[in-house]
């Protein structure tokens, strides 16, 4: 884990609520090492209301173009700070933090299921999938087809199939009654958006015996251990999501007792 | 920096600069971000005789300059601390100091019994002033006799540095500080979280588990600052100071206001490395000012 101030390099608006950040190292230093699931706590500035970080994802990691991408939803005034940054503007980070999502060991069939923001970090997963030889299926839902994000990225790394509610794009409904989960058999699924989402496709995962991942969203202070606010209850007890998480095993939380 | 150098109880500080138990974990959770061995101490996670697995989520409301928490003691108890953590912690190049919780005046005395022992521990801050355990914490720290009554039988069994953390939670502070001092507290340390609250106007629920819970940071700075400028008059021990303290600038207005040290506390969540930047900040100003010692601020305010 590191302090550390990056410069943004572009600041692109890819609908009316999201914003995709790419930044570097200011200093122009070599990032830290990162991997899929892990994520980001920027400092807001000059937002009177706001007085903690503000845990993002990292949508994707790019060592060669020492820059990440953060894929950021406005909710609030501090969110709405971050996506007002313009080019050349700088950031302070917490980074890397969190555990991250396991990378199998053999090929198989891998599902990565993304709903709302929580698409993002499946982005950098899939592609991490690939370069490791290992294709998979993207899965993503959303209320309409403004809603699915970077989808020609998705594409670069999988086959995309994608859902919404309002029928726009995809199949119409929740990304758990697309009929790709009828057709083919998965070995293991990674998730993260919406907590029904994720228990929904939870549920999925342990109706065929297929291991499951999710990655938790839950309101934090610090990111890294010491205020213990961002607790899950788990077979383990309370464990800190920012420290033992975001990325957790269904098998281990207590969601579906 | 040797005019940075202060003393609480038994215990010569390199700076008046310590991080807030609660806020800092056991320091570990830091060290990747500053050196330890720059600031003045490190008040660890609340500690009990029985492990705690604390509130259920959700513990934490971010507020307009702070945050509300209710995570309720979590820890894995002072058996676990004495056998796991100590041993981790114990060559730290700082003062690690316990902060001690209970719910019985028999929890408080057992815990500080387990960690008398304890040669690197130089210090424990008995926490009478939690208000996220229904069943004691602020409740010992809210009535004059019995924030007497713990003090006393704590310091029949201990014989390092006991600081007593009090509650602002109350209608006279200075008042529970002076029988606090009489029982033989070596230093007080003040304030812990005001006891508060928020609620989701959409959905009419309340944004914490526990409905109620602590609020910290700049938000609660005037109030620490008032109560710490009446706990320096009421009573001879050393006052250390807590409150929002973010800055420099917040230090020495608390070193002002009569404290002899100061914690750093929710800021740590938000900049890491704050209470280092702290220290700094107060020799450049002890040095701009021609000050020889940062004692000489203590309780220095001028009134006209």
């Amino acid at each position: 884990m590191k302090q550390l101030v990056f410069t943004v390099r572009s600041n692109e608006q890819l609908n009316d609520q999201n914003h995709l950040l790419k930044v570097a190292p200011s200093d122009n230093k070599p990032l830290p090492l990162m991997f899929p699931g892990q994520f980001v706590q920027i400092l807001v500035e000059n937002a009177p209301h706001t007085f903690l970080r503000r845990p993002i994802s990292i949508n994707n990691y790019d060592p060669e173009r020492n820059e990440i991408w953060l894929l950021v939803q406005v909710v609030g005034e501090g969110t709405q700070k971050i996506c007002a940054m313009k080019t050349g503007e700088q950031l302070n980070m917490l980074l890397p933090l969190g555990n991250s999502f396991t990378l199998p060991s053999k090929p198989g069939h891998f599902l990565l299921v993304g709903g709302g923001v929580g698409t993002a970090p499946m982005l950098f997963l899939g592609k991490k999938l690939k370069e490791r030889g290992f294709n998979c299926d993207f899965l993503l839902g959303g209320a309409s087809g403004k809603n699915i994000l970077q989808r020609s990225e998705f594409e670069q790394y999988g086959s995309l199939y994608c859902t919404t509610e309002d029928g726009s794009l995809g199949e119409k409904g929740l990304v758990t009654h697309h009929s790709l989960l009828q057709q083919k058999e998965y070995d293991f699924i990674y998730t993260c958006g919406p907590k029904p989402m994720m228990v929904a496709v939870a549920r999925y995962a342990q109706a065929r015996g297929v291991g499951c991942e999710v990655s938790l969203e839950n309101l934090m202070a610090c990111g890294f251990g010491a205020c213990l606010c961002c607790v899950e209850k788990t077979t383990r007890g309370n464990v800190c999501a920012c420290t033992e998480g975001p990325v957790f095993d269904i098998n281990e939380l207590t969601w579906l007792d | 920096m040797a005019g940075l150098e202060v003393t609480i109880g038994g215990m010569r500080l390199r700076n008046p600069v310590m991080t807030a138990s609660g806020t800092f974990g056991y320091g570990t959770e830091y060290t990747d971000f500053m050196d330890l061995g720059r600031i003045g101490g490190v008040f660890v996670k609340g500690t009990t005789l029985e492990p705690r697995q604390g509130n259920d989520y959700p513990r934490m409301a971010e507020t307009p300059s702070g945050m509300l928490n209710a995570v309720g003691l979590q820890n894995k108890g002072v058996d676990y601390f004495v056998e796991q953590i100590y041993p981790v912690i114990k060559d730290y190049d700082t003062h690690m100091i316990v902060n001690v919780s209970g719910s019985t005046v028999e929890d408080y005395v057992a815990c500080t019994e387990k960690l008398a022992g304890l040669d690197k521990i130089p210090a424990i801050e008995l926490n009478i002033s939690c208000p996220n355990v229904k069943e004691g914490g602020m409740a010992f720290g809210t009535s004059c006799v019995s924030a007497a009554q713990v003090t006393k039988a704590v310091r029949e069994v201990y014989p390092g540095t006991l600081i007593v953390k009090l509650s602002p939670n109350v209608t006279d502070i200075a008042e529970i500080a002076r029988y606090v001092e009489a029982e033989g507290a070596d230093a007080l340390s003040l304030v812990n979280t005001f006891l508060g609250m928020a609620i989701d106007a959409e959905s009419r629920q309340p944004k914490l588990s526990t409905i109620t819970g602590g609020l910290s940071g700049p938000c609660i700075k005037p109030i620490a600052l008032r109560m710490v400028w009446q706990v320096y008059h009421a009573v001879s021990i050393p006052v250390i100071g807590m409150g929002g303290i973010c800055s420099w600038q917040d230090a020495i207005e608390f070193m002002l206001a009569g404290a002899t040290a100061i914690q750093v506390g929710t800021c740590n969540f938000v900049d890491p490395s704050v209470s280092v930047k702290i220290v700094e900040g107060i020799d450049s100003y002890l040095q701009r000012h021609n000050i020889d010692s940062v004692n000489d601020l203590v309780g220095a305010m001028e009134i006209l």
